[in-house]
């Protein structure tokens, strides 16, 4: 590679996160540290019924019992699990009927990150349950939903109004037990969203939140519990941006989706959390489990994430495939640059007859940074007829990255059809070349490979949301490609 | 770990005890070299046990159990009374190749390899370690990882005998070399095999290795292959395995190349009971070329797990790789393919695929394509299906009046082809279309009775 | 030879042939024409035996025989070959072992013993000259990498071996430059015998220039909604299929 692309290369990976603030609002926090008292009192301050302790401190015993997993092709460092606050809440729990109450400087944030909060994003459609640090602020729109049934709302919110429902399925997807990160979770989860659609509604508007970290050493655990009855619909939307900050945090978050008969459920994230410094420091740990169960026939749960945030990312959101005629996907585009190291992909669990599964992975290696796919496609021995393709494809800018795949196929019943396929490449320099001849720059020519290398899943993502992705990816790679 | 091998000498015993026991016998029946790295493995054996499937790269076959139960331990070399050419005969016969006998991992002591060109020497390892301790010495134990990988330590830790091929600079053996290997015994019985290939720069040869067995009782086989490609050399190397069902083969080839080399290893199990076979290609001098093939038919309840590990450790290097399984009855099969290329190591083109297909409900099939990638200027992929016969193949050739089954054989061995097709060596190329295609009439596999498989029949014509 | 009587065919549960009725005598050559979607191909799929189609009702006797529940290679054995529209690669079967398979199969059914190897070597080199096949087709894996017309005179070559009573040729003419349409028609003529019979798939006239049909059918939704003779089918050429259409229209 020629001395005059180093240099570009060098400019383009050297963006620093654009987002780097934080908001400073008064906070109620417990203490550092985490023992069966902090997990009580966590769920006493939230005022939960006994099954929801209960439920916490099973998922604590559970988790003192496990250790971390050590499979994935990260470099973790050393967490001090009682060196963080596990319990933070803006003070004043605001009651808002209007825009106008929101507390300015939330307001400020979240201007400044773009994210249309007021009206605007109610002409767009968007309901926005906007979830600062573990404490639902505001939620829009509920009453248009709650007009067709739709419930729509925090979680803490749903274990007061909805405890039924919430007992029902909360851990019917991913046990307290699953993993390590999953049984933190379970004990000390602080807030997130629950949506609950009912049979035969189609939510007329794609539900979002938008998540930040703010509080200083606060680790931010979600839980997300999506529920959609038979014949309904729905398009929910994570996006997540957190400001810049010196130490790491932890962000160890539960999605659950549940889909019944005929069901369908698209769920998009767009992951910025703060990558850390160009030399490494700092950056959000990100380990999620996210999982759909498509437990009724001709059920579909669709799994699109663009990821370009966190310092170290572990992420599987998955599908299992139960009911007969399901369909799971994953689009991922995933891209890494600087010292981010990232170990994310899918599973698709086939049990079900004639269950279909799409996986397509986009990896982006830029600075020195680590980007693995890693995926699982399993047929059991019923699922007769079972059909997957995955293309897993990676894209290397610079040598200094490293891109890695491994996927798994673990094929138990002979009717299935499987087929897995994987390049790894780097931008052509006759690519560049041709681009340049024709008057575009090095930088815009990139990114306008990379755009179309990843078109396939921008597309999948609602209109705006791919817009706002396709920014960031411009944003991460900014001086970060070559 | 203790993995305990009943009735050794009568007795049970671990693996562990077993070489304290006999370590001193041991050491005073090798030479140094080989002696030299015992302490190591053992140390190594200690902590690593033989791998269960809790071991990442043997998480699909679990090898415990495997090395576990009656076994008598092949501790010295062999005693026939008996021609090994008059109880074994090649089923190849029209090869004209040079041919030597090893008896349960031991160098056959009434081998007569003939005339070779000259310099070439193809003989006992436990022979070189005595005559040419200093030329065993550059290569043993460099590429086979005998402290990180449990069976190879088992291997090193027992290490005796073996062969060695040598083919000096510059000389092209035209014949085949035929190395048998032969498995035969009244008991169950435990064997260890150390192999040395070196081939120097701008040579050239094509060596076969054709496992057996003569009789019918159960087989560990744990053999280790270690092999040198010099610049410019040439090597072939093919691995025949046609073992019966109640055999277990841990057959390892660690191959380094040098620049310009060019090597190609194709693992054809067409029996075995349970066969994990690990090719770890290390190119090492650029320009290296490095293909690994390979083709399993599995029935009953046989398993095969081919494990690769290609190495681009320098640039501009090229390998490929084609594992292609048909699996029948309650067979299980699984397949790693792991490609790792090194920083620096650009302008590097790695290709692979894995395809397989299903017979039965009852088959399984794990695979694993990896990419391991830390340079930028590469060419890699990786491709792995399972699935069934084309049904569109299916019906075009039943429109032409061949039936269901005449299609079914045709289509599978149209599958197996396109690995068959990649065998150089032509006898063995024939020999292997015909075995296969026996194998797909069902002329072959279904051993009408196996008493060792514990499935019905009347006789034993599948050992 | 051939009678199909009130014949339904549906694939998931879609219908796409809705009532075929057709008598074939031997000696004759019919062509199916109509627009596309109508159920031509289906008509051949199902006819040849292809498990994707249900059939629902009706019956086809070939031979004085009902086939309907013959294994698609029992109906070849009878003498009914497909030519395919899109005939199908199969990497690593040679043409010569598949073709020798499949001919000597049919000869099993007819009770003759099959051929030697210099026996067939022979018979396949006279063919290839009366369709004009390329000799290196034969050398190489069925249909793999052949181009679009070399395909279809594969098809040919294989209906010259194999001597079908009857031949049903699913649009052997699209996708064919002129000379190899004249190719493919001149080996469809020359195999013609007072005891075989051809019916011809296309939606254009094209090929019917060439080879000379006794009825011309025209196939709409699913049925035969019109027969003639060959001027039917210049009907259709100047006229297109729009007042098939209209007059058959949804119904």
């Amino acid at each position: 590679m020629s001395t005059e692309q180093d240099k570009i290369l060098e400019e383009v990976t050297k963006g620093e996160y654009k987002y780097g603030f934080y908001t400073d609002i008064e906070m109620d926090t417990l203490p550092k540290g985490l023992s069966e008292d902090v997990v009580r009192e966590i769920s006493k301050r939230k005022g939960e019924p006994e099954f929801m302790t209960e439920f916490r401190l099973e998922a604590y015993r559970n988790w003192l019992k496990m250790k971390t997993p050590e499979w994935a092709h990260l470099n973790i460092p050393e967490i001090d699990f009682q060196d963080i606050i596990y319990y933070a809440a803006p003070k004043s729990k605001p009651k808002l009927d209007s825009m106008d109450d929101v507390d300015p400087e939330l307001k400020a944030t979240f201007d400044k990150l773009g994210i249309p909060l007021e009206e605007q994003k109610q002409l767009a459609g968007v309901a926005v349950d906007a979830v600062m640090d573990s404490v639902s602020v505001k939620t829009t729109f509920k009453e248009t939903l709650a007009e067709k049934g739709i419930i729509f709302c925090s979680i803490s919110e749903a274990i007061r109004e909805y405890p039924d429902l919430v007992k029902q399925y909360l851990g019917s997807v991913v046990p307290p037990n699953d993993n390590y990160f999953a049984a933190l979770n379970s004990a000390v989860f602080s807030d997130g969203s629950f949506v609950y659609i009912p049979k035969g509604v189609r939510s007329p508007v794609e539900l979002s939140t938008y998540f930040r970290i703010n509080a200083m050493n606060t680790g931010q655990f979600e839980r997300t519990l999506i529920v959609a009855e038979d014949d309904s619909y729905v398009s929910y939307l994570e996006g997540c941006t957190a400001p810049q900050r010196d130490e790491n945090q932890l962000h160890a978050a539960i999605v659950e989706i549940v889909a019944m008969e005929r069901a369908e459920v698209k769920y998009s994230t767009v992951q910025n959390w703060y990558p850390g410094d160009k030399n490494g420091k700092g950056g959000i740990y990100n380990f999620v489990t996210k999982r759909g169960l498509c437990k009724g026939d001709y059920s579909k749960i669709s799994w699109t994430q663009v990821e370009t945030g966190s310092a170290i990312t572990w992420k599987y959101p998955s599908c299992v495939m139960m009911g007969d005629h399901s369909t799971g996907e994953f689009y991922s585009v995933a891209l890494t640059n600087n010292h981010q190291q990232a170990d994310t992909g899918t599973k698709m669990i086939h049990l079900g007859k004639n269950t279909k599964s799409l996986v397509v992975s986009k990896g982006i290696s830029a600075g020195k940074s680590q980007n693995s796919y890693r995926g699982l496609v399993k047929v059991s021995k019923r699922a007769e007829n079972a059909r997957n393709f995955s293309q897993c494809d990676s894209l290397l800018l610079g040598d200094k990255c490293g891109a890695h795949t491994f996927p798994y196929l673990e094929i138990n019943n002979n009717t299935a059809k499987v087929e897995h396929e994987a390049t790894t490449s780097k931008i052509g320099e006759d690519q560049i070349f041709y681009c340049n001849q024709r008057g575009i720059d090095t930088e815009d020519a990139v990114g306008l490979i990379v755009n179309g290398y990843v078109k396939e899943v921008i597309n999948k993502l609602p209109m705006e949301f791919a817009v706002e992705a396709q920014k960031l990816l411009e944003i991460s790679l900014e001086g970060s490609v070559g | 770990m203790e993995n305990l091998i009943k009735n050794i000498i009568g007795k049970d015993i671990s693996l562990v005890e077993l070489f304290e026991e006999n370590r001193s016998k041991i050491e005073e029946q090798s030479f140094s070299v080989l002696n030299d790295q015992r302490e190591e493995a053992f140390d190594a054996f200690q902590e690593l046990g033989i791998p269960s499937n809790k071991v990442e790269s043997y998480k699909y076959t679990n090898l415990q159990p495997l090395f576990t139960g009656d076994f008598t331990f092949s501790l010295k070399p062999e005693t026939l009374t008996e021609n090994v050419e008059d109880i074994f005969s090649c089923d190849v016969d029209t090869l004209d190749s040079i041919t030597i006998y090893m008896v349960n991992g031991w160098y056959y002591t009434r081998n007569n390899p003939g005339d070779l060109p000259q310099g070439v020497r193809i003989g006992s390892l436990a022979r070189l370690a005595e005559e040419d301790p200093d030329f065993l010495a550059r290569y043993y134990g460099s590429r086979a990882p005998h402290l990180s990988d449990g069976v190879v330590a088992l291997n090193t830790m027992f290490a005796q005998d073996g062969f060695f091929v040598h083919v000096p600079e510059g000389v092209v053996v035209e014949k085949p070399i035929q190395i048998v290997n032969i498995l035969m015994s009244e008991d169950a019985l435990m064997t260890t095999q150390r192999n040395l290939v070196v081939m120097e720069d701008n040579s050239e040869a094509r060596i076969m290795v054709c496992d057996h067995t003569l009789t019918t009782n159960k087989f560990v086989m744990n053999s280790v292959t270690e092999g040198f490609v010099g610049k410019e050399a040439r090597l072939d190397f093919y691995n025949l395995q046609n073992q019966h069902n109640a055999t277990t083969q841990v057959a390892g080839l660690y191959f380094e190349q040098h620049e310009r080399s060019h090597l190609a290893t194709n693992n054809l199990t067409l029996h075995a009971g349970v066969a994990r076979n690990n090719i770890e290609l290390k190119l090492a001098g650029e320009h290296a070329e490095g293909h690994a093939y390979g083709l399993y038919l599995l029935d009953k309840n046989q398993h095969v797990d081919n494990f690769s590990y290609i190495d681009h450790a320098v640039p501009e290097c090229f390998s490929d790789e084609l594992f292609k399984g048909v699996l029948d009855d309650h067979s299980t099969g699984s397949f790693t393919g792991k490609i790792m290329v090194r920083p620096d190591a650009q302008k590097t083109n790695a290709y692979q695929s894995n395809n397989n297909l299903l017979l039965t409900n009852d088959a399984k099939m794990n695979t694993r394509p990896q990419l391991e990638i830390y340079a930028d200027d590469v060419k890699c992929s990786h491709g792995a299906t399972v699935g069934q016969l084309d049904e569109d193949a299916m019906f075009y050739l039943r429109t032409r009046g061949i039936n269901k089954e005449e299609s079914t054989i045709l289509l599978m061995y149209a599958f197996a082809y396109e690995v068959i097709e990649k065998i150089k060596v032509e006898p063995l190329r024939e020999q292997i279309r015909a075995l296969v295609e026996k194998r797909f009439r069902g002329e072959l596999d279904k051993c009408h009775s196996c008493v060792v498989c514990g499935q019905k029949g009347t006789d034993l014509s599948c050992l | 030879m051939l009678s199909i009587k009130n014949l339904h065919a549906k694939i998931e549960n879609k219908e796409i042939l809705r009532g075929i009725d057709l008598k074939v005598k031997p000696g004759e050559v019919h062509a199916i024409m109509g627009p596309n979607g109508s159920g031509k191909s289906t008509l051949a799929s199902v006819l040849a035996g292809n498990e994707m189609f249900e059939v629902n009702e009706g019956s086809v006797e070939f031979n004085g025989k009902d086939i309907l529940e013959m294994a698609p290679e029992d109906r070849a054995r009878e003498g009914l070959f497909l030519s395919f529209q899109y005939p199908v690669e199969i990497p690593g079967v040679s043409m010569v072992n598949f073709l020798r398979t499949s001919l000597n199969e049919l000869r099993k059914y007819k009770g003759e013993d099959p051929l030697s190897a210099s026996e067939f070597l022979k018979l396949m080199r006279e063919k290839k000259n009366l369709v004009e096949i390329d000799s290196d087709l034969t050398n190489r894996s069925v249909n793999e990498g052949f181009s679009g017309g070399e395909k279809k005179k594969n098809e040919i070559f294989q209906m010259a071996m194999l001597e079908p009573k009857l031949s049903i040729l699913d649009e052997t003419d699209s996708g064919l430059d002129i000379d190899a349409l004249r190719v493919v028609a001149n080996g469809v003529n020359k195999l013609k015998r007072p005891d075989n019979a051809t019916v011809l798939i296309t939606h254009y006239q094209r090929l019917l220039e060439y080879i000379v049909p006794d009825f011309v059918h025209v196939l709409y939704h699913g049925r035969i909604v019109k027969t003639g003779g060959k001027e039917l089918a210049h009907e259709l050429e100047a006229n297109g299929y729009d007042w098939i259409k209209k007059e058959f229209g949804d119904k």
